[in-house]
């Protein structure tokens, strides 16, 4: 048995009086207001309890077992609104089916990392959501024990059961939980053993399926509320625009229009942290009742707009102070591409640097020099972003799609001129995030239109809005150069790389630590385009630049491309370059999911006409390698099979662990096959789905099989680390299929010259 | 404005707005009918699929003034327990991730199997190449369509 006190994150578990009774917590107002037509026979498959308990933050017992476990973290399709309270009812010891999930709201006193981000909802939560369970299972216990006056430490507690062997007493958790919720909260309490699992590691359903299969209300756009009106907000055209003037009036006429007018962000000395962050500050909001009059009256509205001039802020992030710079000016794509390959060649910032590459490359028989790009890409959630506020003058309540409500509910408390004990943020299910909805300038925006309307109001951009307003991610380039002797053994290796507004390169991950001679550079370009972190930042270029130059490397030296990079860490592990520390990754795991590859797919024995790429990639604390199946069909080519190996550690939800797998495949082979947003003059060249191109049905691979290596280590992420490597994978096999190695993305447009 | 009656999952609504307002908004905004989702407004991501009577269509590009007494199905009213094969399948498969665009996947898998009982590979494929899923739940999505296709063919 694990003993841990239950100090950390002990808040939690001290009874909330707020949350008492339930009437907080207890359902969403908005949902019993908008039940669908047609829906309301879709029954609760649970009876409810006549009486609730509330043991700690985390979850309440109803007086007929039930338990309710609250979800704390945004859901934005990782499934975490199951996997979390598995976690809690695991160590609680209940059964899965009578366990009820509710979406807590933001309440810095219960939880803590209340955002989805990183990857770390698991990882961060993992300690506090199973104390959260047993810290609940020990007072039921102690109440029991109390009751039947016998010592606590003969109960057992088995599937929602406790029992006493020798005295033949047995209750249900209903009948003790009055009993255990006026208990203390225990000292120190017992962990389950990891052998002892029984809802962590088993495949469970997404607890909204039913909902969303019968579509029932669950995402911000669906918000309803009595006498709420729709707006919808108008801004620049392009980047290095701001607004000047526009005219309310004509537009006001129109029907359904209740009003037209300017909102303004933030005060000039705000300090905003990098999630405030939007590139435009003023913009012309159009209030009225329907979505379709709303739209139809901001395509009459008549605005004019003018040239900004260079920005310079200081912006916090996680406590730090930066300095980020807007240059005025209308930037476009090809100009882009001129300046970076200026950059590439004339700046760069040591990031690091081991042995003496300068002198390695001198030396060389040979040297293979290779360059990457990649362009923006909007995240393009499916749901478009929106958000609901009702604003009166003492109060605040917002309620929408956000992966940051703590981090944005500063802003929103500032531009209203609320304290923060006034502004209450609940979270709707999110029709996706990728990181887009890090950056909540939408809440700001629908907090000061409700104020300045006095009404509850539903903010909703179209997607022509939404893809042209900025956060994208960034655009990046890089040149790899690796240095050869005359034995073709690898003696240096030199990665520079650059991009907008940010650098994608991570000097200290592999193949840092593997070679004697390396260095690794980087270097900035500002731009005034707004970017921002979309799934598993820099990784998604980086990963398949490094793994496609790692393939075209490895057939250099005349050695298989697994065991190429398996040498390599082997180096890294027994006697790695550098202070060990330094090197990001445990080399061990690295090739543990590399092995595991390998023989999963049988690599080495691909049947005729089915062309093979590896990659395997380190990110979020998490390993994954893929080996992605091609072959060609009428000269087309076509992804026929992706076995993915990854090690998280303790996978929590198995096959929902498997179809973010799949998802990451999907996703990565979409973006770095098709996707792209260029600029002309400032302005996207793609605002909706007709010019940008997302990957479709028929483009997805024909099948993907996942496989997790088995171990105890505490969960590390999982919904970005399968995206970033299956881009090599597909550049790979693609030059396996077709003779052609990719380079630039979207592959789709880069027309490399046949090679080899 | 205008006024319509529209027949809706089998019941008559009236209702009296603007003639060239979508289903979509239709649906959503005056009717209280939110399954059907907004995703690109100009039919090129699926997600505000309905069936306008065997057929799937994008209500996003549907007139309600077009509409006249063709009958409407949306997703709320595909079943009435969410017990139609192809949900059914859904949720054997577990094929959501974020959950947005499913309903439109539902609609068009569920208006392809009508006419098709059925459908290949390359058949799914096609039907469903207009339904965008940015979160990639594509071969789940293939294997549900099939799995409720097999559930069709046995019963």
């Amino acid at each position: 048995m694990t003993h841990i006190k239950t100090k950390l994150g002990r808040r939690a578990f001290i009874k909330n009086t707020s949350l008492a009774g339930g009437g907080l917590v207890l359902g969403f107002s908005w949902l019993n207001s908008c039940k669908p037509k047609g829906a309301e026979a879709v029954a609760m498959e649970l009876e409810m309890p006549k009486e609730w308990y509330e043991i700690n933050g985390y979850l309440k017992i109803g007086d007929n077992g039930v338990v309710t476990i609250m979800s704390p973290n945004p859901e934005i399709g990782q499934n975490v609104r199951t996997s979390m309270p598995m976690i809690v009812a695991d160590e609680l010891e209940v059964d899965w089916k009578n366990v009820v999930v509710e979406q807590a709201p933001l309440n810095t006193n219960l939880y803590s990392w209340q955002v989805a981000g990183g990857s770390r909802s698991i990882s961060s939560s993992w300690q506090n959501l199973r104390m959260a369970g047993a810290t609940a299972r020990q007072m039921l216990k102690e109440a029991a024990a109390r009751t039947w006056q016998v010592p606590v430490g003969e109960i057992t507690a088995i599937a929602g059961v406790l029992s006493h062997e020798a005295s033949g007493n047995s209750a249900g958790y209903g009948e003790m939980a009055s009993a255990a919720a006026s208990l203390e909260v225990p000292e120190e309490i017992e962990l389950k053993e990891i052998a002892d699992f029984s809802i962590i590691g088993t495949s469970r359903k997404n607890v909204d399926g039913k909902k969303i299969i019968t579509g029932q209300p669950l995402f911000g756009l669906d918000v309803q509320r009595e006498d709420m009106l729709i707006a919808s907000l108008v801004h620049p055209p392009a980047f290095g625009m701001k607004l000047k003037s526009f005219d309310a009036e004509s537009v006001k006429k129109m029907p359904g229009i209740h009003d037209v007018f300017s909102i303004k962000l933030y005060d000039e000395d705000y300090k905003k942290n990098t999630f405030h962050f939007t590139a435009f500050n003023e913009l012309v909001a159009v209030v009225g009742e329907s979505t379709w009059q709303v739209f139809q009256a901001k395509k009459a509205l008549n605005v004019e707009w003018e040239n900004t001039s260079d920005i310079t802020e200081t912006v916090t992030m996680f406590g730090n102070e930066m300095e980020v710079t807007f240059p005025a000016g209308m930037e476009d794509s090809e100009t882009h591409t001129t300046k970076l390959k200026d950059l590439i060649s004339t700046k760069g910032k040591v990031a690091r640097k081991d042995g003496d590459p300068e002198t390695a490359f001198k030396n060389a028989a040979k040297i293979i020099e290779r360059s990457y790009s990649c362009p923006f890409l909007a995240h393009n959630t499916m749901e478009p972003m929106n958000f609901f506020a009702h604003v009166t003058e003492d109060h605040a309540e917002l309620l929408g799609p956000t992966q940051t409500p703590e981090w944005m509910e500063p802003a929103v408390a500032e531009v209203l001129g609320l304290p923060l004990e006034s502004i209450d943020i609940q979270m709707t299910r999110q029709g996706g995030g990728f990181g887009r909805r890090l950056y909540g300038h939408f809440m700001v925006e629908t907090a000061l239109i409700s104020k300045k309307m006095k009404a509850p109001v539903k903010l909703v951009y179209s997607r022509e809005d939404d893809m042209t307003q900025g956060i994208y991610r960034p655009a990046y380039y890089a040149t790899y150069r690796a240095a050869l002797d005359a034995d073709n053994n690898l003696t240096a290796f030199h990665v520079k790389g650059g991009g907008i507004p940010e650098s994608p390169i991570f000097a200290n991950r592999f193949p840092a630590g593997a070679i004697d001679n390396y260095l690794a550079e980087d270097f900035t370009m500002n731009s005034n385009i707004t970017t921002g972190a979309f799934r598993a930042p820099r990784s998604n270029f980086i990963a398949g630049a490094e793994q496609s130059f790692l393939d075209e490397l490895a057939e250099e030296m005349g050695k298989d491309p697994i065991d190429f990079r398996l040498e390599l860490l082997k180096r890294a592990q027994e006697n790695p370059v550098g202070e060990k520390e330094t090197n990001d990754y445990d080399a061990v795991r690295y090739a543990g999911v590399l092995e595991l590859v390998k023989e999963k797919a049988n690599w080495g024995q691909a049947e005729a006409g089915v062309h093979r790429g590896v990659s395997a990639y380190f990110c979020h604390q998490s390993y994954v390698a893929q080996v992605l199946d091609m072959v060609m069909e009428n000269n087309k080519p076509i992804v026929q099979k992706v076995t993915a190996a990854i090690d998280c550690g303790i996978v929590v939800n198995p096959d929902a662990a498997s179809n973010l797998s799949e998802g990451g495949a999907i996703d990565g082979i979409g973006h770095a096959m098709y996707s792209g947003l260029t600029f002309k003059d400032g302005a996207p060249e793609q605002n909706n789905f007709d010019r940008y191109r997302l990957i479709r049905h028929s483009e997805a691979p024909k099948s993907i099989e996942t496989h997790f290596v088995q171990n105890d280590i505490d969960p590390t992420g999982m919904g970005e680390p399968p995206f970033p490597p299956i881009m090599g994978a597909l550049a790979n096999a693609l030059y396996k299929a077709t003779g052609r190695r990719h380079y630039h993305q979207p592959f789709i447009t880069d027309k490399p010259p046949l090679v080899g | 404005m205008a006024a319509f009656s529209l027949k809706i999952n089998g019941s008559q609504h009236e209702i009296d707005v603007d003639p060239t307002t979508p289903m979509l908004w239709v649906l959503r905004d005056h009717l209280q009918m939110v399954g059907t989702k907004y995703g690109c407004g100009i039919a090129q991501c699926g997600a505000c699929t309905v069936h306008l009577g065997d057929n799937a269509v994008r209500s996003c590009q549907l007139p309600v003034s077009s509409v006249g007494d063709q009958e409407i199905t949306t997703i709320e009213g595909l079943s009435e327990n969410g017990d139609h094969p192809v949900q059914e399948a859904w949720l054997e498969v577990d094929v959501p991730q974020c959950g947005y665009c499913q309903a439109g996947q539902i609609m068009t898998a569920s208006a392809l199997l009508k006419k098709n009982p059925n459908p290949s590979d390359e058949d799914i494929e096609k039907a469903m190449n207009g339904n965008i899923c940015r979160c990639g739940t594509y071969t789940r999505i293939k294997k549900a369509v099939k799995m409720a296709a097999n559930t069709n063919q046995n019963s």
